[in-house]
């Protein structure tokens, strides 16, 4: 293992980011906001309480879900898309770097990166809503999982991206339906039991629930299938981008 | 000298199909400058790239100090600085920290002295905490050098480090690569200049058309080129060249208008005064005095065209 490798690539994209850490912190803490402000004062005072808690809190992992998902794809895959568009890559690949040396600093420095705003948003909402979170430890296991997979994901997005439309597409079009229909702001038990069923599908749903189930002790599915649902998720973008190495599509001519 | 890099048959057929690289063979010695000289296209940034893992080889090998570049990538890549012909540089780096980075990334443990004693040398110490994008072009090459350097490689590639850079900076390159050759840095640099063969390398290899040509000697090359010819043309047609001045380098024209003397531009005696008052002495008038030089382009344009048409 190359390490010094590693915590090269790690430090240099966390500088990035903390050069530019105002932004990256304003939008999500201002977006956050809006969302109490909108679904959890104005709407949550027309429904009483779902699964036991107030609305306002209920939305709290949702919400801190969304933008770790959103913020550990966009990271990866503007982190490793960047260097691909401007050709700065041709240092890595000449580099004595393997794939996995590659991959464990872009996709750690998303991953952290991702992790800070969650947790950002998380202290966000404790000044909106009263709420406790019954398994600390989990829910921080379920966050740094989450912010991995999903940096894993956005580095194969990069990787595949010809260009900034496709590196916007995959988010838009695929990962943000998916999350709000995950169960972001509402209990899949609260939907019709067709919309339960196709909700099954959906692999968003079981991280939200698992991770809902770290703040209030209650779940839309049984934790476990949680737990290997997101494992799979983490195994399958791993094997994806030791493919894209192997065969060095789209990175090597 | 112990060979440094050595490519055996090396392939590159592009995506497309087309065959970049038709089976180049290339031995490099220990701290010598190569100047690999060829025209657009020729195929030098892409051996360069198969050499150091930019693009992958289609069949053939290529070893660095006896380590295999695909089965012992770490041990071979450790030993390669690549200087890419395109600038390649992220705008808003830092020049220090861009470089820092770089060692980084081969694995080499944080050595600031060693960045500074780079960044000096390479006359970038007054912009280490600048931007990229604050640069001149000429500098931000030079932060490209110093970026294949920060792992102090044993092999550095410099593709086309001079093209479209002024003849002041070009003369600064040179000097920087006789420096880093002094520190026994071995060199490849590809380049379509031939003054730029002549003036810094050890050989010389012609690439054309994903071939290795020839690879030569410079000075040997230079002896075999450093020819030139001496046209002293007769005001009267003679047929043929008077007794008194017969010699193997002299001969007449095909019709007897001008003497065509050859010489070595780089002897000490190159005859041409004893020749023309020779000339003088035998009676014969001169209209006029010409002087051809055979060079590297001729050679050079030769060995393509003999290419093209195979
Ligand atoms: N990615 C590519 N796909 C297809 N052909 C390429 C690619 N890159 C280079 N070539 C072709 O390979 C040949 C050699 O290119 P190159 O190695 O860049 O030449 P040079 O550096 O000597 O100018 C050229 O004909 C070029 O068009
Ligand atoms: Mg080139």
């Amino acid at each position: 293992m190359n390490w010094t490798a590693i915590k090269s690539i790690y430090v240099f994209e966390m500088a990035r980011f903390f050069r530019t850490m105002a932004q990256s912190f304003i939008s999500p803490v201002l977006s956050t906001s809006l969302y109490f402000v909108v679904f959890g004062a104005a709407i949550g005072s027309r429904i009483d309480q779902v699964e036991g808690v107030s609305y306002g809190a209920f939305i709290v992992p949702g919400l801190i879900m969304l933008s770790v998902i959103t913020q550990s794809i966009s990271n990866a895959s503007f982190g490793i898309y960047f260097p691909k568009f401007i050709g700065t890559i041709f240092e890595l690949l000449s580099a004595p770097v393997n794939f996995l040396e590659i991959v464990m600093g872009y996709v750690g420095a998303a991953a952290t990166k991702a992790l800070f705003i969650g947790v950002i948003i998380l202290f966000t909402a404790f000044l909106f809503v009263d709420f406790e979170i019954q398994h600390p430890l989990a829910m921080v296991g379920f966050l740094v999982l989450t912010c991995i997979s999903f940096a894993l994901m956005g580095f194969i997005i990069g990787i595949w991206a010809g260009n900034f439309e496709q590196l916007q597409l995959v988010p838009l079009l695929i990962v943000t339906p998916l999350v709000f229909l995950g169960g972001s702001f509402y209990s899949i038990s609260m939907l019709q039991p067709v919309w339960q069923v196709i909700s099954h599908f959906n692999p968003v749903v079981y991280l939200i629930s698992g991770f809902r189930w770290s703040f209030f002790g209650t779940a839309d599915v049984p934790i476990g299938i949680s737990l290997l649902a997101i494992a799979g998720f983490t195994g399958l973008c791993l094997a994806v981008i030791w493919w894209i190495f192997r065969t060095g599509w789209r990175i090597r001519e | 000298m112990p060979t440094i890099l050595d490519v055996q048959n090396l392939r590159k057929a592009y995506a497309d199909g087309f065959e970049a690289l038709k089976g180049v063979n290339l031995q490099i010695e220990e701290g010598e400058i190569l100047a690999l000289l060829g025209p657009n296209g020729a195929g030098k940034t892409t051996l360069i790239s198969t050499v150091c893992g930019i693009t992958t080889a289609t069949s053939g090998s290529v070893t660095v100090a006896g380590h295999d570049i695909f089965k012992d990538f770490r041990a071979a890549r450790t030993l390669i600085g690549l200087v890419p012909q395109e600038i390649n540089l992220e705008p808003f780096e830092r020049v220090r920290s861009t470089v820092k980075f770089s060692r980084g990334l081969f694995g080499k443990a944080a050595d600031p002295a060693l960045i500074e004693k780079i960044l000096r040398q390479l006359s970038l110490w007054d912009k280490r905490d600048n931007q990229i994008r604050e640069l001149s072009g000429g500098m931000k090459r030079r932060v490209l050098i110093a970026k294949a350097l920060a792992h102090e490689p044993r092999v550095l590639f410099l593709d086309e480090p001079t093209a479209g850079v002024d003849v002041e900076l070009r003369r600064d390159m040179w000097e920087i690569v006789a420096e880093l050759k002094r520190d026994g840095v071995t060199i490849i640099l590809t380049t379509h200049y031939i003054e730029e063969a002549e003036a810094i390398a050890d050989r010389i290899g012609i690439i054309a058309a994903g071939e290795i040509l020839l690879v030569e000697d410079k000075e040997k090359l230079m002896k075999r080129m450093g020819k030139k010819e001496l046209e002293v043309q007769l005001t009267t047609k003679i047929d043929e060249i008077p007794a008194s001045l017969k010699s193997d380098a002299l001969r007449l024209n095909h019709n007897g208008t001008a003497l065509i003397y050859t010489y070595d531009t780089r002897s000490e005696r190159t005859g041409i005064t004893k020749l023309l008052s020779e000339v003088a002495a035998a009676g014969l008038v001169l209209s006029d005095v010409v002087t051809r030089q055979s060079s590297l382009e001729d050679i050079f344009v030769d060995l393509v065209h003999e290419g093209d048409a195979a």
